[in-house]
């Protein structure tokens, strides 16, 4: 045993997918080495089969539908390919540990968190009950949770997501395992906590000593915690190196077009002035949900997601709408909408209050101000062929339908869809595919307005980019008006002219995009900008003929 | 989670104040329902006499209040049911309660031991044929569930009595207990239990079958789930997965089942104790159907409605207990 | 060189050529269409086979199977040919289960989607009424409904249907729930789609393949009724059932069983089939995702 036996070798692994999916090997010939003290960062995009590789370390594959067919995996030199399932039971959760990305899931919802805690160190090690406690406490103490007895004795649902994920980290490094594979544990989580989370896993690993494979598709986290980086694409490796030599001197073509694709953190210049006339402006908009408490009692609890929210949107800008969860910035763009009734304010278009009109006069009005939805899966009917999906709204006000149809042809032309789609249902498409169909669809009704709740947050990066371009594109071609509402500051960054920054349901500072990051004046404003994984990193400017 | 009393009292009342308006609706609408049959009880009375005069039967409708308009029969009858006083069985010649009363015991027991058959079996069946998906022993363990789901209580039933009671002798074709018997303690109850088998085994095979269908999908979606992975990866091994953490939550929609199927279990006791000449509610039942004994009809499905509220109380606490996202309050 | 996000996927084949192809991975879906198709072709040819009375005197009574050509499985204690009162017992349960089910799916859909879609005060009505429903054992019920309207076939029909309504009901209000809150019907409010619109185009067609699957479910529920009320004598008495049939076999059970097995084995394959096809529906209509 010497420092430099790495802790994990893999050499040419092949994992086999089953017949009939759409290519005949998850991963062909992974390479990869792990020494200890060291975080390498496997990145991908959705379907690269990254998460994969994890499971055939953990020798958790969904066997035999999925399957190593060739290759070795050398754990601290040892082959696990060839072990047992016994000895494979032992040395998963002592030796080798996992963190999930969904930390709502990933916890038993009928255990309390000791239990679970409890679990690992009952499985693996003879100490007596009292000893496990108190090393379960020191374990949640080390992960900063606040009050560890209480935490204890919560049950997952009790505690917040952060601190789930935290609980999840604490159970992977309770036995000081070697080896921690880190499958996404950041992306489910807002940014504030993200970076909390980054530096966490950080801190217990240098004291610790362990190698870490962190998972992720975000160059940003990347650039925040990787030692070595490892691109996968389609099941190959691309590129592998020093952190810094692939974020900052991409090799091959695909990171080339992965990092160019990342948006970087410098806002174009304010080029609307602010002259231009006003089309839709809220003001003193307020928002209560009548919560249910649990599901047979019947207490109410209010939750305040909007309180006292006042904008201006004028022509042809974007203004973007800024929060991490529970910041209400969803509520704006249902409010404006009217999909959600609201219980003050107004919001005036046209000089008319549409909050104000009744069900008849607001469908009227509807044909002026057009929404772009997150999920692009679940925001489009999934009954309906595409073209009848663009040219319900003209149809629906009177348009007639031959003429609709034939709009909606050329529609998907200028969202740079094939017209021959027409015809198709929607699971034939791609996520990306599907939201520039919910663009022609906003587009149809020729509006005034459009607003668009994160359009791209459910898109890979290389097809977020190419989304937000044609959205940018759009909008100086057809001189839109975008009410922007996103998490990600880098999309606001890249799209937004000005910017409203949201916390628990106020406005705590808005502005030009460029002067609101580069001198925020509010604490949260500031503290969200610092938390953005790899802010001190600017993505090499890249050109390339994809992205 | 503390479960201390308070919270499940205030709860009861709670349901108690809901069940009241559903159970008056039900029992308003079977009023006024059988009013609309042709005849009524002195019909039925009369009929069973071979015919009488016209003056004695317009006295009979007095005394019984049966000329009065329906809205004033229907709040007498209301009036009385609020003291729980389900009136009079002119085929028993007894109060009604009294008749319930006598036939719950045999009702409740055969429920008891059927439910609880089909809800071990099923769920011990359904997790075993989750755990061996697409192998032999789950399709051996799910074509039976089919067949028993297909198979008619009372076909079963008369199955059971050829084999049993009339090829093999084995068990005694029908009623509570041996006539003229005359057992006295444990003789008594193995008396009674040799009775209930047959009832029990033909009730509870098609609920059985549900149960475990319902428990092999749910065990087979939970070994899905992401906490499963988490305790695999934390070096579980496969019996415990099963039993703290796909058991655990896989129970949960298996007991709502139970919860909604009672009556239609309660309903089901109709036939076999029909059979099975068991004097239970459900022959009642069909007895006061087919003598048009309305009040007594009234007074079953107003004893069962009872029994179904609650029971779907007890499953639901069960429930809440169960599962520690929720709380009663 | 990363692929372009417009590149379409290969077209894929129209949707009942789909539907198909996965149903037909199920092979005992397949059985129990097949099984299906023999009930059928019994109940269409029922008048063929047999063109006569079912219930008349057909030979002499307690004729044993296989003894005699006119009647092939045997006769009951009146003489009646079983087998002929197979054929038209096919007619009387399939009748009974489309027409049954579609009343209940009928009146389960139209309360299920008015409370789901709307909630509120409409939900809290609509549910009390079917709690009221379902607190009431639906074979009590169904007894009780007989006992107020009569024996005749259309009345039973119409009975079980209305025992049958309230587990459709819950399941598209479930579904309706669920379907409302999704983001195609926010979508379609946004375009100036009127409720009912959203309600009957935009929801319906979403929720119609659990309602499908449970139809399957139902006609089979409503033939056990149907066999049951039949058996307890409660029947229709102009119409050859298989219930009443086991009901008539029970008495002569120690000497001729086969009086109750034949039409018995009828009712378990009638309804075995209905559950089989149902579970092919199911992965036919919801593919759960693959792994």
């Amino acid at each position: 045993m010497t420092e430099t036996t790495p802790v994990l070798q893999i050499s040419g692994l092949k994992i086999a997918l089953p017949k009939g999916s759409d290519r005949p090997y998850a991963l062909e010939g992974l390479d990869l080495e792990i020494n200890p003290g060291e975080i390498v960062c496997l990145v991908g995009e959705s379907g690269s089969g990254k998460s994969l590789s994890a499971g055939a370390i953990m020798r958790l594959l969904p066997e035999p539908h999925v399957h190593v067919a060739e290759g070795s995996i050398k754990f601290r030199g040892e082959e696990i390919v060839a072990k047992s399932e016994t000895e494979m039971r032992q040395i998963r959760g002592r030796d080798i540990a996992m963190i999930f990305q969904e930390p709502m899931t990933a916890l038993n919802p009928q255990k309390t968190v000791g239990w679970q805690l409890d679990e690992v160190l009952r499985l693996h090690t003879k100490m007596s009950r009292k000893e496990r406690r108190a090393r379960a406490i020191e374990m949640l103490e080390r992960v900063h949770l606040p009050d560890p007895p209480s935490a204890y004795n919560a049950y997952p649902h009790q505690i917040s997501g952060g601190q789930r994920q935290r609980v999840m980290i604490a159970m992977a490094l309770s036995l000081s395992p070697k080896l921690i594979i880190a499958d996404e544990p950041t992306t489910a989580l807002d940014v504030t906590t993200q970076l909390q989370i980054l530096k966490l896993i950080r801190e217990l690993q240098e004291q610790e000593g362990a190698g870490v494979l962190f998972i992720t598709h975000d160059f940003g986290v990347v650039a925040e915690i990787a030692d070595k980086v490892a691109v996968l694409r389609k099941g190959i490796l691309v590129e592998q190196g020093p952190a810094s030599e692939v974020l900052n001197n991409p090799q091959h073509a695909y990171t080339r077009a992965l990092i160019g694709a990342v948006p970087a953190l410098t806002p174009p210049p304010l080029k609307v002035p602010s002259t231009a006339p006003v089309v839709l402006k809220g003001t003193g908009l307020k928002k209560t949900f009548a919560a249910r408490g649990g599901m047979l009692s019947g207490k109410r609890k209010a939750v305040t997601a909007v309180k006292d929210l006042t904008f201006e949107l004028r022509q042809g800008e974007t203004l973007g709408v800024v929060g991490e969860s529970g910041s209400g910035k969803t509520t704006v763009s249902r409010i404006v909408t009217r999909l959600l009734e609201c219980d003050a304010g107004k919001v005036e278009m046209d000089g008319k209050d549409l909050l104000a009109l009744s069900p008849r006069e607001m469908r009227e009005m509807r044909k002026h101000i057009q929404m772009v939805f997150q999920d692009p899966m679940a925001s489009l009917n999934p009954r309906k062929r595409v073209v009848d999906l663009i040219a319900q709204g003209p149809i629906v006000h009177g348009a007639d339908p031959a003429k609709a149809r034939a709009d909606a042809r050329r529609l998907l032309e200028l969202v740079e869809l094939s017209p021959a789609s027409a015809s198709r249902f929607p699971h034939e498409f791609s996520g990306g595919q599907r939201q520039r169909i919910g663009i022609a669809r906003a587009l149809a009704l020729e509006p005034k307005v459009i607003v668009a709740d994160e359009p791209v947050s459910a898109l890979d990066v290389s097809v977020q980019a190419q989304v937000l371009k044609l959205l940018a594109d759009l909008r100086d071609r057809l001189n839109l008006s975008l009410l922007f509402v996103t998490h990600d500051l880098r999309v606001a960054a890249q799209l937004c002219d000005r910017i409203i920054v949201m916390q628990k349901g106020e406005i705590v500072e808005s502005g030009p995009t460029a002067e609101v990051f580069a001198n925020p004046q509010h604490a949260y404003t500031q503290k969200l900008l610092s938390s953005i994984p790899g802010r001190d990193w600017t993505p090499p400017v890249i050109r390339t003929d994809a992205a | 989670m503390s479960f201390g009393l308070p919270p499940v009292f205030a709860y009861a009342l709670r349901r108690l104040l809901q069940a009241v308006p559903v159970i008056i609706l039900i029992m308003v609408a079977t009023f006024l329902l059988l009013k609309l049959a042709p005849g009524d009880t002195v019909d039925a009375l009369v009929g069973d006499m071979g015919g009488a005069d016209a003056a004695y039967i317009a006295r009979m409708r007095a005394e019984y209040g049966l000329d009065q308009p329906v809205w004033v029969q229907l709040w007498r009858y209301m009036a009385k049911l609020a003291t729980f006083d389900l009136g009079w069985s002119f085929v028993y010649e007894q109060p009604v309660s009294v008749v319930l009363m006598d036939r719950l015991g045999t009702t409740l027991m055969l429920m008891a031991a059927s439910l609880s058959l089909a809800f071990t079996l099923g769920i011990a069946l359904g997790a075993i044929a989750a755990r061996k998906a697409y192998s032999l022993t789950d399709n051996l363990i799910s074509t039976l569930g089919l067949v028993f789901y297909a198979t008619p209580s009372f076909f079963l039933s008369l199955l059971f009595i050829y084999l049993f009671s009339v090829k093999l002798g084995w068990l005694p074709v029908g009623g509570i207990k041996t006539i003229a018997g005359f057992y006295t303690g444990w003789d008594h109850v193995v008396d009674v239990a040799l009775h209930l088998i047959m009832p029990t085994a033909a009730l509870s095979l098609i609920y059985l079958s549900f149960y475990m269908r319902l428990m092999r999908a749910t065990v087979l979606e939970v070994a899905d789930l992401d906490f499963v992975r988490t305790a695999r990866a934390k070096g579980a091994g496969e019996f415990r997965l099963m039993i703290h953490h796909i058991m655990r939550n896989a129970l949960l929609p298996v007991i709502t089942l139970l919860g909604l199927q009672f009556s239609t279990v309660l309903g089901g006791s109709v036939v076999v104790e029909t059979i099975f000449t068991l004097p239970g509610l459900g022959q009642l039942a069909s007895q006061s159907v087919v003598q048009r004994d309305m009040n007594t009809l009234m007074g079953i499905i107003f004893l069962c409605s009872i029994i179904v509220v609650v029971v779907n109380f007890l499953t639901d606490v069960l429930y809440a207990r169960l599962d520690s996202r929720i709380e009663l309050a | 060189m990363t692929t372009l996000d417009t590149d379409l996927a290969p077209a894929e084949p129209p949707r009942l050529i789909v539907f198909w192809r996965r149903y037909k991975r199920n092979r005992a879906a397949l059985l129990g269409l097949a099984l299906f198709v023999i009930v059928l072709l019994m109940a269409l040819t029922a008048g063929i086979v047999d063109p006569g009375d079912p219930l008349r005197r057909a030979g002499a009574p307690l004729t044993p199977p296989l003894t005699d050509w006119a009647t092939p499985l045997g006769t009951d204690q009146l003489g009646r040919d079983i087998f002929s009162g197979i054929f038209y017992g096919a007619r009387i349960s399939l009748m009974i289960g489309v027409v049954a089910t579609l009343v209940a799916i009928g009146i389960g859909v139209l309360i299920g989607a008015l409370a789901g879609y709307f909630g509120g005060w409409v939900d809290d009505v609509l549910m009390r009424v079917t709690e009221a429903f379902q607190t009431i054992p639906n074979f009590v019920l169904l007894l009780t409904l007989v006992a107020i309207m009569g024996s005749k076939i259309e009345w039973i029909t119409l009975a079980i249907g209305i025992v049958s309504w309230t587990a459709p009901a819950r399941m598209v209000r479930a579904e309706f729930m669920s379907l409302r809150g999704r983001e195609f019907v926010d979508a379609a409010r946004n375009l100036g789609v009127s409720n009912a619109s959203i309600i009957f185009r935009e929801i319906l067609p979403n929720a119609l393949p659990p309602i499908v699957v449970y139809a399957s479910v139902l006609m089979a529920l409503s033939i056990l009724l149907e066999s049951a009320l039949a058996f307890l004598g409660l029947g229709d008495p102009n119409y050859a059932s298989w219930g009443n049939m086991i009901g008539q076999g029970r008495s002569v059970l120690r000497t001729a069983a086969y009086c109750a097995v034949f039409p018995g084995i009828a009712i378990v394959l009638t309804v075995l089939s209905f559950s089989l096809v149902g579970e092919g529906l199911n992965d036919a209509l919801n593919p759960r995702q693959k792994k």
